[in-house]
């Protein structure tokens, strides 16, 4: 714990003097020269060894062509670091969009690196988090970089501290440069797993059921068929003339909306345990084709449906009392 | 080196995350030709099992390389090591030395390539090549090897390409290696030049570090100059200032034997001084030897050295040594005073030794001789008669002499009459001391080629030769030459004059032969001046050439200095040439500055903050009896730039719309 403290403070002077981090930069990032850092690799240093060895072997048997093969040797490896510095020399980085993830999924950042030179930049890899991905890039062409990085807190997700390298070309040093790029992804709340059915379910389908099978008044419109809309509701009568497959849409049904309300969950459940709930009956109810309205402590949605209804409450789900700043300073 | 160590397996990932773990085809082509290249040369001077395991080894590998098969168990690898390292052990007989180390480096390549699972794995395999590529060096370091050594680095750095790239195409590796090693040129020959030279080694070499050289030796039996006559190595060059000497006058001295116990001649004691024991006189003759290494202390002077250089010792038989065995090739400027009068005081030691026969030895020559004695007023009358009548037997020069038994001298003068160099020479001086006369054996080498092409004098080992002296009162020791009596053409002009027709020569004395001589004669100018130049840079060398170029004694503070200012500065054109490819790699902004100059020179310079597009309009404005061009040439500007991808089409379609562009 004291040393993870101390490398991780050990860290933050490094970034801050020797990398010049500190917030996220607007981009494009463009790699110049004085962002890129080279180091020999353990193969480099391995070579290094055995350059040595030759080179102790020359003079004891005083070999001229010895020395001359060390030295070409030696002069390519000083000519790999030129090389791999190149390699990553006036990248332009943006940022790409980044489809939010729910709570344990991968979150997959995107991020568009553009190449200017009319040559092949071989074998660079993304590392953020513990994670990368490898890549190459064609020539005079931007190229879309995704990175999918394991998530275990809910919030925005700052890409953050994010390291482009290279070994290329002997791998024997590695070029690299450090930037935090101004993209953060959004990660949902993990829905629970198991949750209990939605509230007034029981009882508000059944009510609802017997209002429809007693007349037909709050039928409200048809609309197409999702595979995952009730058979129930299904407009069989539309079907049986030869029409597509329709489902009916009861607008005043009041039993058939929803109502998840942040206040009538039992008080037992912690917050992040009455979230999980809330986002897997979100899931259910926009899977239900049935409107659901939203009560948090501090929002209400009021009741709607679709894709965006939808991505707007986990959006406030995910943000729930973040004030305290989340897991964004890693 | 070897040990259950190099056979560890990695655990955890590989690496790098591009290169995968096992041995992609292309990948193991790399390798193996690398490897394949890198133990060419190898494989001549190995012994015969190792360099057949491992071609054998090679061979697997890339059966199973070609069939997508799994590299066989660990074990078994580990298995055929361990007898490997016993084969070596038992072959040599020792494992530190170079030849077991390089035996055991070729072998362990092979069995490496075998168990090739992780990038490290391969990583070793290349490091491998590059101290096998090193280790050619110990036997052989001309220009043909060293080009062979050279394309097998270029494959081995694709093969390092080849991981860290796995996408890239056989002739981009190529490209991308040839670059680096373009790139490495410069480091290399700057360390080459600068880098402080020790004369090595740094510790005791092992005992064999120096096998392999051949040459004359201190003892003398029938047989052993005829063996070195059939080679054609270079024993020596040497370049005259003025004039050459006659060929008569080209006898270059080894060791003097005077020990003889019936079959074999044998060096006496003799003595070392640093003044040559005669005072020379006559005709002089400047000259630069260049010896190969023969791993003795002899350096072979033209007869009779004096002015030499400091650290040459003169012996009391005036033979010039060094201090130290010739390990490596060495140069050294060398007088001769080929009539110079010697031996005029010799010490009567010296003169016993030189009357000394084994007893009971060669009765028939002994009886000749002394009825040649008989019947002479002097030692030289003496001389005359024996030259006569060695003269009369008819003895034939021949390189193949039939074997001789335990009275060696009678069976070649009575019986079979054939003999080559030794045999004359150890016939004569026998038949001397028989006769009372001191003589002695001289053993060297006799003549020497002047190659047409760089003017230097060859002397190869084919020219080891063998003569006789004699002492006579007033005149000191003489020299007579036995061979010239059989076969003058010997002395005149070399072996082929001399054997009769029929004769298997070495391939190129042959006549018919002579373009082929004219090649080799070329050939060795060039490999003179690579010798000279690249093989012969060592300390003395660098000191002379810092000091042509006015660097004088370095302090090591200046050297370290000097290295680091010239590595330094490599560094930043190398640093300049990558910055100036980014700057130049994009000729949209190139063939864009070059629009704006043209209009700037019109007077319609670009604001700084301007856009492409509201420039066009401007500049459209301004010049409207241009305006659809130029409109059309800012909007393709601003498309290429803005809406990537720019394809080379389309930027060339652009620099050539510019180019057109007529401004009046």
């Amino acid at each position: 714990m004291g040393v993870d403290a101390l490398t991780g403070g050990a860290r933050r002077l490094v970034d801050r003097w020797l990398f010049r981090l500190g917030r996220p930069e607007a981009a494009p990032i463009i790699l110049y020269q004085r962002r890129i850092y080279v180091l020999p690799t353990a193969a480099g240093y391995a070579f290094a060894l055995a350059l040595l060895v030759m080179l102790i072997a020359s003079i004891n048997y005083n070999l001229s062509l010895g020395y001359a093969l060390t030295f070409l040797l030696g002069g390519v490896a000083v000519a790999s670091i030129v090389h791999a510095f190149r390699n990553l020399l006036q990248l332009s980085i943006r940022s790409g969009r980044t489809e939010p993830a729910f709570c344990g999924d991968a979150l997959v950042f995107h991020l568009l690196i553009d190449n200017r030179r009319t040559a092949r930049r071989p074998a660079l890899r993304l590392r953020a988090h513990g994670e990368a991905s490898a890549f190459d890039l064609p020539p005079g062409a931007v190229t879309e970089v995704s990175l999918a990085l394991p998530t275990k807190t809910r919030g925005p997700f700052p890409l953050g501290r994010t390291i482009l390298e290279t070994r290329w070309p002997l791998g024997l040093i590695r070029a690299w440069s450090v930037f935090i790029p101004d993209i953060t992804g959004l990660v949902y709340p993990a829905p629970e797993i198991n949750p209990p059915p939605l509230p007034g379910q029981t009882a508000g389908e059944a009510q609802g059921q017997r209002s429809l099978r007693a007349g037909d008044d709050d039928f409200a419109g048809l609309r197409n068929h999702q595979t995952s809309d009730s058979p129930q509701h299904l407009a069989w009568k539309v079907f049986a003339r030869g029409g597509p497959l329709m489902t009916k849409q009861f607008s005043t049904l009041e039993g058939g909306d929803i109502a998840l309300e942040w206040s009538a969950l039992p008080p037992t459940l912690d917050n992040e345990a009455r979230l999980a709930r809330l986002t897997a009956w979100l899931l259910i109810a926009e899977g239900s084709g049935r409107r659901y309205a939203l009560q948090l402590p501090s929002r209400y949605f009021p009741r709607g449906h679709g894709h965006a209804h939808l991505h707007q409450c986990l959006h406030a789900l995910a943000l729930h009392d973040q004030a305290h700043a989340g897991p964004g300073d890693v | 080196m070897p040990g259950p160590a190099m056979f560890r397996r990695r655990s955890g990932t590989a690496p790098h995350a591009t290169g995968a773990a096992t041995l992609q085809a292309d990948q193991g082509a790399w390798l193996l030709s690398a490897a394949a290249l890198t133990l060419a040369p190898h494989l001549l001077t190995l012994p015969l099992w190792v360099s057949a395991l491992s071609v054998l080894l090679l061979g697997w590998r890339a059966s199973l390389l070609w069939q997508g098969r799994r590299t066989p168990n660990t074990y078994l690898i580990v298995l055929i090591a361990i007898g490997a390292g016993i084969g070596v052990r038992v072959a040599f007989g020792h494992f530190f030395g170079k030849d077991p180390g390089l035996a055991f480096l070729a072998l362990l390549l092979g069995l490496k390539l075998l168990e090739t699972s992780t990038m490290r794995d391969i990583r070793a395999v290349i490091l491998l090549c590059f101290f096998l590529q090193l280790g050619v060096f110990f036997d052989n370091q001309s220009l043909p090897v060293a080009a062979l050594t050279l394309g097998a680095s270029l494959l081995s750095i694709g093969a390092l390409l080849s991981l860290s790239d796995p996408a890239a195409g056989t002739r981009e590796r190529l490209r991308t290696s040839a670059l680096l090693l373009a790139q490495g040129l410069p480091f290399m020959l700057m360390l080459f030049v600068l880098f402080p030279r020790i004369e090595g080694p740094l510790w005791g070499l092992p005992a064999d570090a120096h096998s392999g050289m051949s040459g004359l030796s201190d003892t003398m039996a029938p047989g052993s100059i005829s063996n070195l006559s059939l080679s054609e190595a270079i024993a020596f060059r040497a370049e005259f200032s003025g004039t050459p000497p006659r060929p008569a006058q080209r006898y270059w001295r080894g060791p003097v034997l005077s020990e003889f116990d019936g079959s074999t001649w044998r060096a006496a004691r003799q003595f070392e001084g640093e003044r040559a024991p005669y005072a020379p006189s006559g005709p002089r003759f400047e000259y630069r030897i260049t010896l190969e290494a023969h791993n003795q202390r002899w350096l072979l002077a033209l007869d009779y050295p004096a002015d030499a250089p400091e650290g040459v010792r003169y012996t009391t038989t005036f033979q010039a040594l060094s201090t130290q065995p010739l390990r490596s090739r060495t140069r050294l400027d060398l007088v001769a005073y080929p009539e110079t009068v010697v031996g005029l005081d010799e010490t009567a030691p010296v003169l016993d030794a030189a009357l000394r026969l084994p007893p009971d030895s060669n009765p028939r020559t002994r009886a000749l001789a002394r009825e040649l004695a008989a019947g002479s007023a002097s030692p030289a009358h003496t001389l005359a008669r024996t030259l006569d009548r060695m003269r009369a037997i008819d003895l034939t020069y021949t390189l193949r002499p039939p074997l001789t038994g335990g009275n060696g001298v009678d069976a070649f003068l009575f019986e079979t009459r054939r003999g080559f160099c030794e045999h004359f020479a150890s016939a004569f001086v026998f038949m001397m001391r028989a006769a009372g006369v001191p003589a002695r054996v001289v053993t060297g080498y006799q003549g020497g080629e002047i190659n047409p092409v760089d003017g230097s004098m060859i002397v190869r080992q084919s020219d080891a030769h063998a003569w006789a002296e004699v002492w006579l009162p007033q005149r000191g020791w003489i020299r007579i030459d036995p061979t010239a009596l059989a076969a003058p053409g010997r002395i005149e002009s070399g072996l082929a004059g001399a054997l009769p027709a029929g004769e298997a020569l070495p391939l190129f004395m042959r006549p018919q032969f002579s373009w082929l001589r004219d090649l080799r004669f070329r050939w060795e100018a060039v490999s003179n001046s690579w010798n000279q130049w690249v093989l012969g840079y060592n300390s003395e060398r660098q000191r002379e050439f810092l000091s042509r170029l006015g660097l004088g004694e370095l302090g090591w503070s200046t050297w370290i200095g000097i290295l680091g200012v010239a590595a330094a500065s490599l560094m930043g054109l190398l640093f300049a040439w990558a910055l100036r490819q980014a700057q130049a790699s994009d000729p949209l902004d190139r063939a864009w500055a070059n629009f704006s100059a043209r209009l700037a020179r019109h007077g319609l310079s670009r604001h700084p903050a301007e856009g492409p597009l509201d420039y066009g309009r401007r500049l459209a404005q301004a010049l409207p009896g241009h305006a659809a061009e130029i409109t059309d040439i800012t909007t393709r500007y601003a498309n290429l730039r803005y809406r990537p991808p720019a394809t080379p089409e389309a930027v060339r379609e652009l620099k050539r719309r510019i180019r057109t562009l007529k401004l009046t």
